[in-house]
C-alpha cells in the first residue's frame, strides 16, 4: 500500500514537473532554442513572488502581478538576447542562456542571499484528506495538479483554436512563409516567450509553496524539466504531462527505497528512455531521439 | 495606372548576386509573366517584391508607396502576398487551417473562407486533411487559396505548375481565371512557356539575373522569347536601360 | 584568359615556423620553472595549466566539433576520483594523477554511446544529466567519503616542495600532451572532418566524412583531458570534494574562457585561459558579482564578438601563428594577361 501512495504523489509531483516543461518545450518548439537559463527563470518566479508576499500582498495579488511580470520579463529576453542569439547560429542560444543562468543566479544570490525560502501558504501547505493509513494525498499537491491540467489544457485549446495559437503553430513549422501571409514572425515570438516565461514563474511559485528554494536551485529545476520534456515527446503537451508524472513516479518510488536515491532514480529512468529511443532510431536508420519523434532539432 | 514599380533592384545570395538591376512596372489588373531559365532570378525577384528576401539596393514602389524596406508580413497587410516556389503549405496543420492562418494575417475583403470554397469547391472535402497528406495540385490550389485569404491586391505566383500533373495545372489554371476576374494584379513565374503566352497579358523574360525582353504577349513571338531565354539574342531586349 | 597559374598549397609559413619553434623553446623554460620560481608561482602556473586545459578541451568539443557540453566537470570529477580510487588501492599516488584521464576517457566510452547521437541542445543537457548522475553515484561512494569528500593521503608523504614540483611537471606535461593532441588532430584528417561536421553535419555526411567516429575521437580527447585536469587540481588542492569537483560552474569556466580567447582557434583557448586566470586572480575573492561579471560577459561576447578576442585579430590580420590550416599562394604567372 505504501507503494501506492507513492506513485500517487508521484504522480501528482509529475504535475507541477509538466508544468515546469511547459515553457522549456513552447519556447523549443516554436523557436527551437532549448534555454538553459529556463529553471533560473523559474526560481526567478519563485523570488518575486516570494518578495511581493513579503512586502504584505496576499499570495493571490502577488502571483498575478509576479506573473505578469514574469511575462514582460520573457518580452525582454526575447528582444535583448534570445532573437539575436537566434540569428548568430544554431549553437549561440546554448551559450548565451548559459551564460544568462549564471548571471541570474549570482543575481539571485546577491539580493536575496544564501537563505533557503519557501512561500508562507499556511494550512494549505499541510491540509489533506487521509485515504487509508497508508495514503494521504494533500490538498497543494493536488491543487496543483490541477492548475497544471488546467494550463495545459488551457494552452493547447490556444494553440489549435486561437488565432495568435495558429500563427504560432505555423511560425514554428516554417517561420520564412509564415511571415509571406501576414504573421509578424518576431511578435510570435515575442508571445511566446512570454508565455514560456510567465509559466516558468508560476512553476516557481509552486515551488516555493510545496518545497523550498534558493538562488541556485534552477539547474535541477531545469534538468528534471528537460527530462520530463524528452520522455514525452516534444511536440505533444499532454506528452509533457506523461514524462512529467513518468519522472515523479520515478523520484518518488525512488525516495521509498533510500531517500538519497530519489533524485538518482529520475535520471536512471531518463537514460534508460533516452537509451530505448536511440536501440529505437538505430533500428528505424535514423540518428537522434528527436528526429525519431519526429521533430527535427 | 501601375501598381508596382521596380526600380534598379539588385539582390544577393550571400556574394553571388541573383537580380542585376532590374527595373519593372505592372499595371493595375495586368497579368505578367515571368519566364527565364532556372538560375535566372525569378524566384529571388518575386521574394524581394515580396519581402521575404532582402534587396541590397534599389526600390519597390507599391500603390505609390516606397516599401522597399517593409518586412513581409507588413507588405501583406498592403496587399502583396506571394504564392512560393514549392507550395511550402505549414504541413502538420489541416488544410481549412492553413487557409486561416492567412485570414488572421491579411486583410479584409470579398476572399472568407465560404468564398474560397465556393471557388475552388474541391477543397471543400479536404478542411481536416493534414496539409502533407494533400496531392501536389491539391496543395497548389490550397496555397493559392491561402494566399487570396489575405485578399492581395498584387499576387505574385511563382511555379504554379511545376511537378503537378496536366490535369492538375489545368485545374491550377482555371482557378487562376476567377483570379483575375476579380481585378486582382497578377505576376507569374512560369517554365511552360505556352501557359504563359495563353493567360498573360505582358510577358518579361530574365537571364542571368537581368531583363532581356518584355512585352505585349500578343507582340512577342515564341521565337523571340526562346531566344532570349538562352541569351542567343544579341544586343538590347527590351528591359535593359 | 590564356594565363597559366601554379598554385601553392602551404602548411608551414614563416610566421608558424616561428611560433611553432618559440612555442616549443617556451615549453622547454616552463620545465625549468621549479628551480627558479618559489611556491606560490609554481602553484599559479599550475592552476593556469589545468585552466589552458579545460579551455582547450572545450574548444575541441564546440568550436570543432560542434558538440556544446554543459557536463565537461563529468569527467573533470571523474578524472579526480579516479585518481583517488587508484592511490587508495596502492598505487603510486603520482602514477594514479597520471592514469586518471585515461580512467575518464575510458569511461567516456560507454557515455558516449547514448549522447553522442543526439545535437544541440539535447547534447547538452543530456551531458549535464551525464554530470549529475556521476556525481550523484560519487556522493553514494562511502570510500571516499561521499558527500563530504576525502583527501589525497598519499600526497602527504612527500615534502611539500618536490610535492610542488612534481605536480607542476605533472599539469605542465598534460597540459603539453592536450594541446600536442589537438594540434595533431587538427593538422590530420580528422580535423578537416571536425571543420566540415560544424559548418554543415548534413553535408560533410554527404561528402563522406564520417561524423560519428570524428565526434567519438573528439569527445575522448576532451573526456580525457578533463579527467587529467581534474587529477592535476586534485594534486593541488589535496582534498576531494565532489560537490566543489562536479560543480557545473567549470563549464561556466570553460565558456568564458573559449568565448573571450575565440571558439574555434588553437591559440583563442589559450589566450582565453590566461585572461581568466588573471581575472580569477584579480577578481576571485569579489563573490557573486565575479560570477555574474563573467556570465555577463560570456554572453556579450557570444553575442557580439563571436570569433573571440583571437579570432577577430586572426581575422583582421589574416595571421595563423600555429600551422593547423592550410595557405594557397598563387605563384607568379605564366604566360600573357588577357
Amino acid at each position: 500500500m505504501i507503494w501506492l501512495n507513492q506513485i500517487i504523489q508521484g504522480v501528482l509531483l509529475g504535475g507541477y514537473y509538466a508544468l515546469l516543461a511547459t515553457g522549456l518545450s513552447l519556447m523549443f518548439g516554436v523557436m527551437r532554442i532549448i534555454n538553459l537559463a529556463h529553471g533560473d527563470l523559474a526560481v526567478v518566479g519563485a523570488f518575486l513572488i516570494w518578495w511581493l508576499h513579503d512586502r504584505g500582498h496576499s499570495i493571490a495579488v502577488s502571483l498575478a502581478v509576479g506573473l505578469v511580470a514574469m511575462a514582460l520579463l520573457g518580452v525582454v529576453l526575447q528582444r535583448a538576447v534570445l532573437e539575436r542569439s537566434l540569428r548568430a547560429g544554431v549553437l549561440v542560444p546554448l551559450l548565451t542562456t548559459f551564460g544568462l543562468a549564471i548571471v541570474i543566479e549570482n543575481l539571485l544570490f546577491q539580493k536575496f542571499g544564501a537563505d533557503i525560502r519557501s512561500l508562507d501558504i499556511g494550512n494549505l501547505a499541510f491540509d489533506g484528506w487521509k485515504i487509508t493509513n497508508e495514503i494521504y494525498v494533500g490538498r497543494l499537491p493536488v491543487l496543483i495538479f490541477v492548475v497544471a491540467l488546467a494550463m495545459l489544457g488551457g494552452l493547447q485549446l490556444f494553440l489549435s483554436r486561437a488565432p495568435l495559437g495558429r500563427a504560432m503553430r505555423a511560425t514554428a513549422q516554417d517561420p520564412d512563409t509564415a511571415e509571406l501571409v501576414g504573421v509578424n514572425a518576431r511578435g510570435v515570438y515575442l508571445a511566446a516567450a512570454a508565455i514560456a516565461v510567465a509559466t516558468a514563474g508560476l512553476a516557481g511559485a509552486f515551488l516555493g509553496m510545496r518545497a523550498t528554494f534558493d538562488a541556485y536551485a534552477g539547474p535541477t529545476q531545469l534538468i528534471f524539466a528537460f527530462e520530463a520534456v524528452v520522455i514525452g515527446g516534444l511536440g505533444s503537451l499532454w506528452g509533457t504531462l506523461f514524462g512529467g508524472i513518468a519522472i515523479g513516479v520515478a523520484q518518488t518510488v525512488g525516495a521509498q527505497f533510500d531517500p538519497q536515491w530519489s533524485i538518482l532514480t529520475g535520471h536512471l529512468v531518463f537514460l534508460a528512455v533516452m537509451t530505448l529511443r536511440l536501440i529505437k532510431a538505430a533500428a528505424e536508420g535514423r540518428g537522434g531521439f528527436m528526429a525519431a519523434l519526429g521533430m527535427e532539432a | 495606372m501601375s501598381i508596382l514599380r521596380v526600380e534598379q533592384l539588385n539582390a544577393h545570395h550571400g556574394l553571388l548576386q541573383a537580380v542585376r538591376g532590374v527595373s519593372l512596372s505592372v499595371g493595375e489588373g495586368e497579368t505578367l509573366a515571368l519566364v527565364g531559365a532556372n538560375g535566372a532570378g525569378k524566384t529571388t525577384l518575386l521574394r524581394t517584391i515580396a519581402g521575404g528576401h532582402r534587396a541590397s539596393s534599389g526600390t519597390v514602389v507599391f500603390g505609390g508607396a516606397d516599401v522597399t524596406s517593409l518586412p513581409a508580413h507588413r507588405r501583406v497587410r498592403r496587399g502583396i502576398t506571394l504564392v512560393p516556389e514549392g507550395r511550402r503549405l505549414f504541413p502538420e496543420m489541416t488544410m481549412e487551417e492553413n487557409l486561416l492562418v492567412a485570414a488572421r494575417g491579411g486583410r479584409k475583403g470579398e476572399w472568407s473562407l465560404s468564398r474560397v470554397y465556393e471557388a475552388f469547391p474541391i477543397l471543400h472535402p479536404l478542411r481536416r486533411k493534414r496539409a502533407a497528406t494533400l496531392s501536389g495540385g491539391e496543395q497548389q490550389m490550397t496555397a493559392i487559396a491561402r494566399a487570396l485569404m489575405t485578399n492581395p491586391t498584387l499576387l505574385l505566383i511563382d511555379e504554379a505548375s511545376l511537378g503537378l500533373a496536366p490535369v492538375a495545372v489545368e485545374r491550377v489554371y482555371e482557378s487562376l481565371e476567377t483570379v483575375v476576374a476579380t481585378g486582382t494584379t497578377l505576376v507569374l513565374v512560369e517554365q511552360d512557356l505556352g501557359r504563359a503566352l495563353s493567360v498573360a497579358s505582358r510577358i518579361v523574360c530574365m537571364l542571368e539575373g537581368r531583363i532581356v525582353l518584355e512585352g505585349s504577349a500578343t507582340e512577342i513571338t515564341r521565337e523571340q522569347i526562346v531566344e532570349a531565354y538562352f541569351g542567343l539574342r544579341r544586343g538590347n531586349g527590351g528591359g535593359e536601360t | 584568359m590564356s594565363a597559366a597559374q601554379a598554385i601553392k598549397v602551404e602548411r608551414w609559413t614563416p610566421v608558424s615556423l616561428l611560433a611553432t619553434g618559440t612555442g616549443t623553446v617556451l615549453l622547454g623554460a616552463l620545465s625549468l620553472a621549479p628551480l627558479l620560481f618559489g611556491a606560490s608561482a609554481l602553484d599559479k602556473l599550475t592552476e593556469l595549466y589545468v585552466y589552458v586545459i579545460l579551455a582547450a578541451m572545450w574548444n575541441a568539443l564546440a568550436g570543432y566539433a560542434g558538440l556544446v557540453s554543459v557536463g565537461q566537470q563529468a569527467f573533470f570529477g571523474l578524472g579526480a576520483y579516479a585518481a583517488v580510487q587508484l592511490s587508495n588501492h596502492g598505487l603510486n599516488v603520482y602514477l594514479a594523477l597520471a592514469l586518471a584521464g585515461l580512467v575518464a576517457g575510458a569511461i567516456s566510452l560507454p557515455t558516449s554511446l547514448l549522447v553522442l547521437r543526439l545535437r544541440g541542445g539535447e547534447f547538452a543537457i543530456a551531458m549535464w544529466v551525464v554530470a549529475e548522475v556521476f556525481h550523484l553515484l560519487v556522493n553514494l561512494d562511502h570510500s571516499v567519503g561521499g558527500v563530504t569528500g576525502t583527501s589525497l593521503i598519499a600526497l602527504g608523504r612527500y615534502d611539500p616542495t618536490d610535492r610542488r614540483r612534481y605536480t607542476y611537471w605533472l599539469a605542465l606535461a598534460a597540459m603539453a600532451l592536450m594541446l600536442a593532441a589537438v594540434f595533431l588532430l587538427l593538422r590530420s584528417r580528422l580535423g578537416a572532418s571536425m571543420q566540415a561536421i560544424r559548418d554543415d553535419e548534413g553535408a560533410a555526411a554527404s561528402v563522406g566524412v564520417r561524423v560519428l567516429r570524428t565526434k567519438l575521437v573528439v569527445f575522448v580527447l576532451a573526456a580525457i583531458g578533463c579527467g587529467a585536469a581534474g587529477a592535476v587540481w586534485l594534486a593541488g588542492q589535496l582534498t576531494f570534494q565532489p560537490n566543489s569537483f562536479f560543480s557545473v560552474q567549470w563549464t561556466a569556466y570553460m565558456l568564458f574562457m573559449t568565448l573571450v580567447g575565440g571558439l574555434g582557434t588553437f591559440e583563442g583557448p589559450i589566450i582565453g585561459a590566461v585572461i581568466f586566470f588573471v581575472v580569477q586572480d584579480q577578481f576571485g575573492q569579489q563573490g557573486v558579482w565575479y560570477l555574474v561579471g563573467l556570465g555577463l560577459t560570456a554572453v556579450l561576447f557570444a553575442l557580439l564578438l563571436p570569433r573571440g578576442l583571437w579570432g577577430t585579430l586572426e581575422d583582421r590580420l589574416g595571421v595563423r601563428l600555429l600551422p593547423v590550416g592550410y595557405r594557397v599562394r598563387r605563384l607568379a604567372t605564366v604566360g600573357r594577361e588577357s
